[in-house]
């Protein structure tokens, strides 16, 4: 029997996406308001999947306290009400798209010891979501 | 190959509890999900059945034969109900969200008789679900 567990857990953060690769003018183009020079803000919602046997004992994938603890402290506490383009390192180099966002938080989650994870769905807002679940052959997939 | 997706709710009591552990063992592993009077959730079910049209009626399946298939199976069995104390299935089995998933494919899967149960998704709440694929691979 093959069960997956997802909790959603929710943050909010700024960003600007801004590639020093390309021009302003270029800038500009493609990514339009999301370019305007102060930045802007999301409230995210990141849905974190897992999967592994059901422990007997409990009746559960994964113990939701304890996975809450190390979302909390791999990814909500750092990320929010930050600015994803100054707060987080990774982002000094890299543009804050939520597809990039989506792969920085599922490298953060996959050591979580309780169980696999599966795949990160990242919502930017109610219309837009992305969903990374890592790179075919690697260890996570 | 098409899904069509049909979702209920349901509101039903349970209590974590293995009667193995001890006391504090219980109360330290399931937390406010131990408390001894038990808790309930209103669940929402999303039950996915795939398969290819009929050309007659360009159905995958009869949407009123699902929704009679759900009203008999979950909603008879688990509506306002202690889902410790009064599914039969759920009997030696601690009712976690995984566990009602998976009881619920058992009792569907056999039933679906156009097309075939891709997935079950039952949400305790808004911030939980749980998907059950039976021994498929993902809808």
């Amino acid at each position: 029997m093959r069960l997956e567990l997802t909790r959603r857990y929710s943050f909010a953060a700024s960003h600007r996406l801004h590639s020093p690769l390309l021009s302003p003018a270029e800038n500009q183009r493609i990514y339009g308001k999301c370019n305007n020079p102060y930045g802007h803000g999301h409230n995210y919602v990141a849905e974190v999947t897992l999967t592994g046997p059901l422990d007997p004992a409990t009746g559960m994938i994964a113990h939701l306290g304890d996975l809450d603890r190390f979302v909390a402290r791999e990814v909500l506490e750092p990320l929010d009400h930050r600015n994803l383009n100054e707060d987080l390192p990774v982002f000094r180099d890299r543009v804050p798209t939520t597809e990039n966002l989506c792969i920085e938080i599922f490298e953060r989650l996959k050591k979580f010891p309780g169980a696999r994870l599966v795949r990160i769905r990242l919502e930017e807002t109610g219309r837009n979501s992305f969903e990374y679940a890592g790179e075919p052959g690697g260890s996570q997939t | 190959m098409v899904y069509l997706t049909r979702k209920i709710e349901f509101s039903a009591a349970h209590r974590y509890h293995n009667p193995d552990f001890s006391a504090e063992e219980n109360r330290r592993i399931f937390g406010k999900c131990n408390y001894p009077n038990g808790h309930g959730h209103n669940y929402v079910l999303e039950v996915t059945v795939g398969g290819e049209t009929d050309p007659a009626t360009g159905m995958v399946l009869d949407l009123k034969e699902l929704k009679e298939l759900l009203e008999r199976e979950v909603m008879d069995r688990m509506d306002h109900r202690s889902l410790n104390h009064e599914v039969a299935e759920l009997a030696g089995r601690i009712p976690t969200c995984e566990n009602v998933a998976a009881v619920i494919w058992e009792l569907l899967a056999p039933k679906i008789r156009r097309g075939q149960l891709a997935r079950v998704r039952l949400w305790e709440s808004p911030d939980l679900y749980v998907d059950c694929y039976g021994d498929g691979g993902r809808a």
